[in-house]
C-alpha cells in the first residue's frame, strides 16, 4: 500500500437528475500537489461531478475517500445520503470551495468572510484568524479592500477574496468551479495568475475551466469529460496538443 | 423647577381644554400606548424568530401549524382578534378562580394578548420571506466550508436575512403602533382612550383629535428615524461606494 494517503479519491461517481444521467462513472485520484483539470462543453458533468466531490450534489453511487477515509452513506426513500452528516462537515472544511459567481456572504466585509469559518468551523482564536486573513489578503493583493462589502469589490477583486477565504481554510485539496467564466477578459488574468501561485507551491487543486491555457500550463492531469464520461485523460500535453478522439479535437478547434 | 410650571401654567391660562388634567390624560394614555407596543412587539419578535425558521421545515406537521396560525391572525381584523381574547376569556372554565385572572381581566393584558400574536404573526412572514430569499450562492458557500445546519442559520442565513428584513419590519412597527388605538374600545385608556374622552368631556373634536394625531406623528418619526439609523448601519454592504 501507499505510504501516504491520497488527499481525494473518487470512484465510480454516478449521478442522475430526474430521468437524465449526468455522471456515468467518473474516477478521479488527486496525488498530493496534482492539479487536475476538468474541461469539457456545458452539460457534460464537469461541475456536477466537482459538486459531487465534497456533496454539494449527492452521487447515486460511488465512493468518496479523504486521506483513505471513506465518506459512509446510506439508503432512504428519499434516495442515497451521507450516513453520518458530522463526517460530511469535517470532509468539507478540508476541501475549499472556489465557485464561478463567488459567493461571498453579502453582509460582511471581505475580512469577515475569511476568518468566519476558521473561527467557527475550525475554532481558531480571532486574533490568529484576522493575523492569517491579512497575510492571506496581501498575497492576493487586496489590502486595501479588507473592509470593503462584497458588493463594493470588482468581480476580480470579490473572486480573488474568495480565494482567499478558501485558502484560509488551510485545505488539503482546492476546488474551483469555472473559477474565471463570470469575470471580464481584462479580470480573468489576475485571478489566473493566483491560482498559477498556488499550484506552483505544491497545493492540490481540482480545477473545473474553459482556460485553455491555464489547463495546458499549470496542471499535472487534464480529463475531458463528454456527456458524463471520461473521454480522454492525461498528461496535459498529450491530451491538449495531440488529442484522439474527435469529439475532443472539434472541441478545442478555434471557434472563429 | 418653580419657572418652569409657572411658564406652564401661564401657557394653559384661559385655555379651557388643555388643563394640566387632560394633559394628565394624554399622558397617561402615552404610557399605555408606549408599553402595548413597545412590549408587543419586543415579545412578537422574540416568538416570530423561531417560527420563521421552523415555518421554512420541510416537514410539514412543523410548516403548517405556523402557516395556519399566520394564515388566521393575517387574515383576521385586529379588532375582531380583539374583542374574541377580551370578551371571550371570560367564558373560558374556571378562569375567572385562576391565579391569572386578576391579570386578565384588566384591559391591557387581553390587548397585549392580542397585539402579540396580531405582530408576530405578520414578523413571521416578513422574517420568512427574508430567509427564503438568502442567495442560494451563500448557503452553497457555507456548506461547502463545513458549516452545520445551525451555524449556517446561526452565521450566515439569519443576519442576512434580518437585514433584509429590516425595511418591512419598520413598516410593521408603525402599523403596530397605529392599530394599537383600537385599544381605546376595550376601555383602555391609551393616546386614542385619552383623545375620545377629551372629546366627549368638551364635544372639541379638533383640539381632541388634532393634539392625538400629533402625538402619533412624533411617535412615528421617531420610529422611522430609528429604523433609519439601523438601516444606515446594517445596510452598509448593499450600498455601493460613495
Amino acid at each position: 500500500m501507499a505510504a501516504t494517503p491520497i488527499p481525494l479519491e473518487v470512484r465510480n461517481i454516478k449521478k442522475r437528475f430526474g430521468e437524465t444521467e449526468v455522471l456515468k462513472g467518473l474516477s478521479l485520484k488527486a496525488h498530493k500537489g496534482d492539479v487536475i483539470t476538468l474541461i469539457g462543453a456545458s452539460g457534460s458533468g464537469k461541475s456536477t461531478f466537482l459538486r459531487c466531490m465534497n456533496l454539494l450534489e449527492q452521487p447515486d453511487e460511488g465512493d468518496l475517500l479523504l486521506h483513505g477515509e471513506e465518506i459512509r452513506f446510506k439508503q432512504t426513500r428519499y434516495g442515497r445520503e451521507p450516513a453520518d452528516w458530522k463526517q460530511v462537515v469535517r470532509m468539507r472544511a478540508k476541501l475549499s470551495m472556489v465557485f464561478q459567481s463567488f459567493n461571498l456572504w453579502a453582509h460582511m466585509t471581505l475580512l469577515e468572510n475569511i476568518i468566519e469559518a476558521p473561527i467557527h468551523v475550525l475554532g481558531q482564536p480571532k486574533k490568529a484568524a484576522i493575523e492569517q486573513a491579512h497575510a492571506l489578503l496581501e498575497r492576493v493583493g487586496l489590502t486595501a479592500r479588507a473592509d470593503a462589502y462584497p458588493a463594493q469589490m470588482s468581480g476580480g477583486q470579490q473572486q480573488r477574496g474568495a480565494i482567499a477565504r478558501a485558502l484560509a481554510m488551510n485545505p488539503e485539496v482546492m476546488l474551483f468551479d469555472e473559477p474565471t467564466s463570470a469575470l471580464d477578459p481584462e479580470l480573468v488574468g489576475d485571478v489566473l495568475k493566483v491560482m498559477r501561485d498556488l499550484a506552483d507551491e505544491g497545493r492540490t487543486m481540482v480545477v473545473v475551466t474553459h482556460e485553455m491555457g491555464f489547463a495546458r500550463d499549470v496542471s499535472s492531469q487534464v480529463i475531458y469529460l463528454h456527456q458524463g464520461l471520461v473521454e480522454e485523460a492525461g498528461h496535459p500535453k498529450e491530451v491538449l496538443d495531440n488529442p484522439q478522439s474527435p469529439r475532443l479535437k472539434q472541441f478545442l478547434a478555434p471557434k472563429y | 423647577m418653580l419657572d418652569i410650571s409657572a411658564w406652564f401654567n401661564d401657557l394653559l391660562a384661559g385655555n379651557l381644554i388643555f388643563t394640566a388634567q387632560t394633559l394628565g390624560y394624554y399622558w397617561e394614555g402615552l404610557v399605555t400606548t408606549t408599553q402595548l407596543v413597545f412590549l408587543s412587539l419586543v415579545i412578537g419578535l422574540v416568538m416570530a424568530v423561531p417560527l420563521a425558521v421552523l415555518r421554512g421545515s420541510k416537514h410539514p406537521w412543523i410548516r403548517l401549524p405556523i402557516y395556519f396560525y399566520t394564515y388566521v391572525f393575517r387574515g383576521t381584523p385586529l379588532l375582531i382578534q380583539l374583542y374574541i381574547i377580551y370578551y371571550g376569556v371570560v367564558f373560558v372554565d374556571g378562569i375567572q378562580d385562576s391565579f391569572l385572572w386578576p391579570v386578565l381581566r384588566e384591559a391591557f393584558y387581553p390587548a397585549l394578548i392580542a397585539f402579540t400574536l396580531n405582530t408576530a404573526a405578520y414578523t413571521t412572514e416578513i422574517f420568512h420571506g427574508a430567509i427564503k430569499a438568502t442567495a442560494r450562492g451563500e448557503i452553497e458557500a457555507a456548506r461547502a466550508y463545513g458549516m452545520s445546519q445551525n451555524l449556517m442559520m446561526r452565521r450566515i442565513i439569519l443576519p442576512s436575512a434580518f437585514r433584509r428584513a429590516l425595511p418591512a419590519y419598520g413598516n410593521e412597527v408603525i402599523f403596530m403602533l397605529h392599530a394599537s388605538a383600537i385599544a381605546s374600545v376595550v376601555t383602555l385608556m391609551d393616546l386614542t382612550g385619552a383623545a375620545r374622552f377629551v372629546y366627549a368631556r368638551y364635544y372639541a373634536p379638533f383640539e381632541a383629535f388634532l393634539f392625538v394625531a400629533a402625538i402619533y406623528l412624533c411617535l412615528t418619526f421617531a420610529i422611522l428615524y430609528f429604523f433609519r439609523f439601523l438601516e444606515k448601519k446594517l445596510l452598509a454592504h448593499l450600498r455601493p461606494l460613495s
